[in-house]
Formats: C-alpha cells, structure tokens, sequence
C-alpha cells in the first residue's frame, strides 16, 4: 500500500496557525466568532483554532462540537448503527459568526449534515467553513469551503488520512490507497 | 458495541453492555430534547405504530414524541379504535399493519408474552412497551437512566422496590435491569403480593417497609393496580397506606441523597404521600423527561442503518 504524507507534524502547525490569520482578517477580529469542530478529529482541529486565535487576537472564542451522525443521509439501509458520541454548543449560535471545522472536505455530506445541525440550535450569522484538507474535484454537493489548510489533488481510491496527537499519537496528513 | 437484536421485548437476558449502550446513547437524545428544535431527521421515511390494547398515557406519548423527535412518521392505534371491537385477531390486525409497511411495531398488550409472539412473525422491530404482568422494559431503562444520572453508576446501588409486585410488570424489568447493572434490589410488598419463586430473581424481600427503608439509595413506589386485582389481596386500601404508604415520617427518615421514585399514575394518598411525590427528592417528572430520550435511543439503535462511505473520508 503505497502512502504519501502531504503536510507533517509542522506544517500542519503552520496551516492551522495561518487560518486563524485568515479567519481573524476576514471578520476584523474575534468580535461574534464561535468555533465548532465536527467529530472527531475537526474538534480536535477546532481547540487547536481557539487557541490560536486567543494568542493572535486575545480572549477565548466559543467552542464547540457537532456529532453529525444523526444527521447522516445514509441510515436507511439495514445494519448496525453508528455510535452517537454527542454534540456540545454550549453557547447561543444567534448572531454568531460560526466558523464550522472539519478535517477533510471530500463529498460535501458531512458539512450539510453539521449545517443542518447547526441551524437546529439557531439562526447564526453566518457559518464558515474551515478545513485542513480540500480533496478537489469529489463534491456531490455545492459546498465550497472558506479556508483552506491543504487542498490535494486525489483519485477515487485514495484516501487522505488525518492524524492528529489527541487521537493518533502523531500530527500529519497523509493519502494513500484505499484497502481493496 | 451494538445492538444486535431485532426487537426489544424485556430486560430479562440483556446483557450489562447492551443496556449500557441504550443508556449512553440515550445521554445523547437527552441533549437533543433540550436543543431550541429537539428534532433530528435521522429516522425520515421510517413508520412506526404504537398499538395499544390497554390505557395509557405517559408511555403511549413518550413513544410517540420519541418518534416525532426521531422524524419517523407514526400511528397510533387503541383498541377501541380498532377492528379487535369487530372481532379481529391481533395477528390479522399486526399483519395488516405490516402490509402498510411499518418498521417498528410499539405494543401494549394485556396478555403477558403477546409482544414475543408478535415479534416471532412480523420483519418489522417490535418493542414491548407492556404485557400484562410480565415486562415493561423501556420503563426499567428510564429509571435505570433516572438513577445512573443522579448517582453515575448503578453498582452498589441498594434499591427498595416497594407495592404491588405480583402485578408489576415494572418491577420484573427493574430486577432484570437492576441486577445486570450491579444494583441489590429490595422488594417490599404484604405477602400477597410477592410472587411465588421471587427468591429465584436474586433479589431480597421484606414485609415490613420500615425495615426495608434503611439504608435505600433508591425507593421506587409502586401503583396499587386496582384493575388487576380481581383476588381478595388487601383488606383495605387504607389499612395499605398505613403498613406501607410511602409517607412523610418515613420520607423523613430516608437517606438524604435518597431517590424516590414511582413509575405513574398515582394513587396519591394510598402507595404514596402527595407531599412526598412532590417533595425535593422526588425524580418522579424526571422520569417521564427521560422516558423520551431513553425511547429515541432504543427506536434508533433497533432501527439499522450502515456506514457506506458518502460520509466517510
């Protein structure tokens, strides 16, 4: 199985520190920004977001997580159900410039479905979508995202690979060949 | 961890992983009935029925906002209401809901076992929600919730089951339940109404309520069932409430972080003192909040559904 890394343990770094540059640059400052990360690992992209911007633009931003498996358009068929691991807004998104975190953008389901969720706990301002990896050219739905760590150019039998420390023991962003 | 079964029909034989799985994810519904839209389209296009051949209100609206909340579409059929008044069987009627293409059949029934008979003939899920004297199994899940929230694990737990256990369908499941968790069960009742072979649960028994009230974690009160009792189990209703009405004195000398229970409706003034029901340890609407997220949780985990890779990177 052949295996590329496309952003190691520092780069991943910069990317993340250099989109909370953006994001602040876009909204001029902190003022009404709320982060949430999508399960599992755009959460743990998310806290790494809010303490960036706290060290660029001082204060804590909201934070929070959507576990959009409620939300999935693909429970219809039968077998087993995925495990629900929870959601937790523990702020009021009215009025919010929410920036929506995940770690790879590929078909565009998985931010529909933490949209929807989203909009379920309120009307935000506006919602921003960040991610650490764009796959380009797999969208099934219109979605483009705001920010950008890393857009790769992949094939159908590729898969990009998020590890992050919190989750996988190492930072980096790898791709490699689906298991056939 | 999943469920794999296709229906739930009792507690008894379910394992401590799968409860807790129910309970878990029922955490996670809890979450969602507290959101400004406590709705998640996550069952669309799916038909529940809920047909109940005996009176209820709290565990027939409960199924049906579970539903709701669920985005299931779902009916709800009675008795009365149904051809059973012109003589149809139980069976012809399921199967001619099945016919409609229901996916999760909710059933009360007065006959102990009419859900597993059910269950046995029809693809669609069936849950229990009540047979007779047997079980009632997402009420022991609620109250297992109920508990788990309040004291953050079961184990140790000595819990007072106190009324008419030989009509209790929600005391059967408690023990099951209980038990599997790692709780010690107490059951106290006058000896008329505790069933013969009780000791074969693995549970205590007590005759004597005051005796069996120290050192409770938890007093569940049962209903006197005044429909079901067509023996001579009491002398007087009023002679109950004195030996064992949950009253103030005897709340009184509960433990402080002591939970009271009772799974509705109530005969206040007989099982238990209104004072009581209505006091600061009482959990009692606490349980009938829970009772949906609990519900939602078991309709989702019995409701299939695989991972393909739309939304998996």
């Amino acid at each position: 199985m052949t295996e590329r890394t496309v952003l190691p343990k520092r780069e991943m770094q910069w990317a993340i520190t250099r989109l909370a540059h953006e994001i602040l640059e876009k909204n001029r400052g902190a003022e009404d920004l709320a982060v949430v990360g999508v399960r599992t690992r755009g959460a743990h992209l998310a806290a790494r977001l809010v303490e960036e911007i706290a060290k660029i633009a001082g204060g804590e931003v909201p934070l929070g997580i959507v576990d959009i498996t409620l939300y999935r358009d693909d429970l219809q068929a039968i077998g087993p159900q995925p495990v629900i691991r929870g959601t937790d807004i523990p702020f009021d998104v009215e009025e919010k410039v929410i920036v929506l975190v995940d770690d790879v953008l590929y078909t565009g389901r998985t931010v529909r479905a933490a949209i929807d969720e989203i909009i379920d706990f309120g009307r935000p301002k506006r919602i921003w979508l960040t991610v650490l990896v764009d796959r380009q050219g797999h969208r099934e739905l219109p979605i483009s995202p705001d920010f950008v760590g890393e857009a790769v150019v992949t094939t159908e039998n590729e898969q990009v690979v998020v590890h992050v420390s919190e989750e996988d023991g190492e930072d980096a962003v790898k791709v490699r060949e689906k298991k056939t | 961890m999943r469920l794999s079964r296709k229906d739930l029909l009792g507690l008894e034989g379910m394992s401590r992983d799968e409860i807790e799985l129910i309970l878990n994810t029922a955490e996670s519904f809890k979450e969602v009935l507290e959101r400004k839209i406590p709705k998640v389209p996550t069952l669309r296009g799916k038909t529940a029925v809920n047909l109940f051949y005996e009176a209820s209100t709290r565990t027939r609206v409960s199924f049906e906002l579970a539903e709701k909340r669920l985005s299931a579409d779902s009916v709800s059929v009675s008795q009365k209401m149904s051809s059973f008044e012109k003589g149809e069987t139980l069976l012809d009627t399921v199967r001619n809901l099945q016919a409609m293409k229901m996916d999760f059949l909710v059933v009360r029934h007065g006959a102990s076992g009419a859900p597993h008979f059910l269950a046995s003939r029809l693809d669609a899920s069936v849950i229990n929600a009540g047979d007779g004297a047997h079980e009632h199994p997402t009420q022991g899940l609620l109250d297992m919730f109920t508990m788990r929230e309040w004291f953050g694990s079961l184990d140790g737990l000595r819990v007072v089951i106190v009324g008419d256990v030989l009509h209790s369908r929600v005391a059967r499941s408690n023990v099951f339940g209980l038990r599997t968790l790692g709780a010690s069960v107490t059951l106290c009742a006058p000896s008329t109404f505790l069933p013969p072979g009780v000791a074969t649960l693995g549970v205590e028994t007590e005759t004597d309520l005051d005796r069996a009230l120290e050192g409770a974690d938890v007093v569940m009160v049962l209903r006197i069932q005044r429909e079901r009792q067509d023996g001579f189990f009491l002398p007087s209703l009023r002679e109950y409430a004195v030996l064992f009405g949950l009253n103030r004195e005897r709340a009184a000398r509960l433990k402080e972080r002591c939970l009271i229970m009772h799974p509705g409706p109530m005969n206040r003034g007989v099982e238990i003192d209104p004072e009581v029901a209505d006091g600061p340890r009482s959990v009692i609407l606490d349980q009938v909040t829970n009772g949906v997220a609990v519900r939602m949780a078991v309709i989702y985990l019995l409701s299939g559904g695989e991972v393909r890779d739309g939304l998996v990177n």
